[in-house]
């Protein structure tokens, strides 16, 4: 290893795997260790309820496909977040993005299940995207051209679009057979194979949305790193008036990244309602849309980092339902306050330990020969 | 008269549901015109409800819950202060975070203490707020309008009600006549001027923050000590976004902000009594779209397109005092 030269006074630049790995390890602790505190108050063991969550989130091959059922939506929320962010903007609407997502999808599934299999599958992708970038496409508009604030609008977007899935459910597509305001079931050649039609695993309701998460995913890497569009988004984000004076269009980019990410949060309806439920349901967003948030913080909007944060969440959720099961004091809200406090530590708070631990880094680093000024 | 006496009784369910909008909305002006976005304001009223309905379950006493309501808002709103004003933190991720983490909390610690899947115990008696009659409320009821007004429609809330109508010209008092209202709104348009003026910025916001969480404490105590009776899960269910869609509405201003929440509050009574009900021209307005009113109109103000929306300048941007 080549030792680099520092200039004399010039801070010492912290290596990668304190930012990437450390400070988000750190903070996940401390989350975990206040939702330790959280289940002492209870009246039980914090090891133990550790142990359960392990086991239930990938002790045996049902728990793991489960575990990835739920990793695919927070994937699809954290890069909706992600690129949002990268653009300097916050989707907090996911949530409403995901549910027209739905919408979209459902609409395919109901309207046109006349059509084979092989195009029903990519009608209800374009319908989800659709669906969702259209969504995120009005306050995108109005944060680029009328500048009306998007954290506002989208929070406004989420209680819109529940009004309207509810008013879909209630008046237009409920099944007329059924009580609940829920749609028909859909015909079997409309839905996405399961990963246990084709491989030997037990039935889960993992499905082939998740390969499409991974693909997506891969996708994300090479638009925001690779391409002019993705470069342009991430000058507007850092610096707007820059991006100005370079001739890119802050407006033109905020729609853009703004409707990628209402597209990419509208895909939980392939996963949800094509892949899982089979009809159109309220509610199915589940929250996926403000953990997102959480992924996209966490994983540093990075698509690797945000594999593995929807991989936490993701064993969190299917973890904390045998938490549940399993501990006499514990329900599965308990989930939803640890997810709490990791976007409390790793969001809100990140910079409270980040100084210290930087500090204590350039304490402990080796030392570097000096060059002379 | 028949309509009469069905405007009078919209009215007086307009005032039950206003009343913990109204609260929460002046809450969130000290936060955001201190240049703090709220966010959280929804989760600062569910951890008050919580708290207010399991100490006065176990207490008997509305007014102890009241106070433990408005301890855990006011710790919930520090907490909020110390992520943003002291670690310089988002403030949008760290309203989202309390919320959440109240979500999960207060049925947990509910579930665990008192075995009711989450919820608190009824409470009744003393435990709840009662209405209260006005003095001559029922001699006066007789006499024609006047006193049919006084009787049901003035008289006859929880002290809550009264409190948050007694709270908008405290509120705007303070804001626009103290010294403590003027610096909150100096150092949400231009905190530097304030930091060169010698008063320091973080103690400024952490002191609007408490103004805050002291609000939605009473706020929250309401839903489950006055209005209500006993804490039920997301019992709050979107009141804290609603009263901050109405704070926005109101252009962080208290006046406006108590009629944009009476509006709100106003189409939910009316959408409570119009249900199936077919309208001369429109036909049947259906309830989603009635309740999803108050949020258009809110990104329709925010547009432009219905007057004019100007949030206080610093708003969301940590201060960073230069050196």
């Amino acid at each position: 290893m080549t030792q680099e030269k520092v200039r004399f006074g010039a801070p010492l630049k912290i290596p990668g795997w304190v930012n990437y790995a450390l400070i988000p390890l750190v903070n996940l602790v401390a989350a975990f260790v206040l939702s330790g505190i959280v289940i002492l108050i209870v009246g039980d063991d914090p090891l133990e309820a550790l142990k359960v969550l392990l086991y239930g989130a990938f002790g045996y091959p049902e728990a793991i496909g489960y575990t990835l059922y739920y990793t695919t939506n927070f994937i699809f929320t954290g890069l909706a977040v992600a690129i949002a962010f990268h653009c300097g903007l916050f989707n907090i609407g996911a949530e409403g993005q995901a549910a027209l997502g739905g919408i979209g999808v459902g609409l395919i599934c109901l309207y046109l299940d006349g059509l084979p299999f092989w195009m029903i599958i990519p009608l209800a992708i374009i319908a989800a995207a659709v669906f969702g970038a259209a969504w995120a496409y009005i306050p995108a508009y109005l944060q680029a051209k009328r500048g009306s604030h998007i954290v506002i609008t989208t929070i406004m977007f989420n209680f819109i679009a529940a009004s309207l899935l509810t008013y879909l459910l209630v008046e237009v597509v409920i099944d007329p057979n059924g009580q609940s305001p829920e749609s028909r079931r859909f015909i079997e050649t409309t839905w996405l194979p399961y990963f246990h039609d084709f491989l030997a695993m037990p039935e889960t309701p993992l499905n082939l949305s998740f390969i499409y998460a991974l693909a997506l995913s891969a996708g994300f890497y090479f638009l925001v790193w690779q391409t002019r569009w993705g470069y342009e988004i991430r000058v507007v984000g850092q610096n707007e008036t820059a991006a100005r004076y370079a001739g890119i269009s802050p407006a033109k980019n905020i729609i853009l990244a703004m409707m990628i990410s209402g597209a990419l949060a509208g895909f939980v309806g392939i996963n949800e309602i094509q892949g899982v439920q089979h009809r159109l349901i309220l509610d199915f967003t589940g929250g996926y849309g403000f953990v997102g948030i959480a992924v996209a913080l966490m994983g540093r909007n990075h698509p690797i980092g945000i594999f593995l944060a929807a991989l936490l969440f993701g064993a969190l959720y299917q973890g904390g339902s045998e938490l549940a099961f399993e501990m006499k004091s514990i329900n599965k809200e308990m989930v939803i306050v640890i997810q709490g406090l990791i976007i409390l530590f790793s969001g809100a708070l990140e910079h409270m330990f980040r100084p210290k631990i930087e500090a204590a880094y350039r304490r402990i680093a080796p030392r570097r020969p000096v060059e002379a000024s | 008269m028949e309509t009469f006496h069905i405007i009078v009784l919209l009215l007086d369910a307009t005032f039950r549901v206003a009343t913990p909008l109204v609260l929460a909305a002046l809450a969130g002006m000290f936060s955001e015109r201190s240049g703090v976005v709220d966010i959280g304001l929804e989760g600062k009223m569910l951890g008050a409800a919580f708290a207010a309905a399991a100490v006065a379950a176990l207490s008997g006493s509305a007014w102890v819950g009241l106070g433990a309501g408005i301890i855990t808002s006011i710790a919930l709103s520090m907490l909020h202060a110390y992520a943003c004003v002291t670690h310089k933190g988002n403030q949008v991720v760290s309203g989202m975070a309390i919320n959440i983490v109240v979500a999960g909390l207060a049925p947990t610690l509910g579930y665990a203490w008192f075995r009711m899947g989450g919820q608190t115990p009824p409470l009744s008696g003393d435990a709840r707020f009662r209405s209260l009659t006005l003095p001559f409320a029922e001699t006066m009821r007789d006499v024609p309008i006047v006193g049919y007004i006084y009787a049901e429609l003035i008289s006859g809330h929880n002290i809550i009600v009264y409190m948050a109508a007694a709270a908008v010209p405290i509120c705007a008092w303070i804001l626009y006549k103290t010294r403590f209202g003027l610096r909150v709104r100096a150092v949400g348009e231009n905190p530097h001027a304030v930091d060169t003026a010698g008063i320091t910025v973080d103690l400024l916001r952490y002191k609007a923050l408490a103004v805050t969480g002291l609000l939605c404490g009473i706020a929250g105590s309401y839903l489950s000590t006055a209005h209500g009776a006993g804490f039920i899960r997301d019992m709050t269910a979107g009141k804290g976004y609603l009263a901050l869609a109405a704070l926005i509405f109101g252009k962080w201003r208290p006046v406006p902000t108590l009629f944009a929440c009476l509006l709100f509050a106003f189409t939910d009574a009316v959408q409570a009594r119009l249900q199936g009900v077919e309208l001369p021209v429109v036909g049947v307005i259906p309830v989603q779209f009635i309740q999803a009113l108050p949020y258009i109109l809110t990104v329709l103000l925010l547009a432009g397109f219905v007057g004019k929306a100007n949030p206080p300048k610093a708003i969301g941007e940590p201060y960073i005092k230069e050196r």
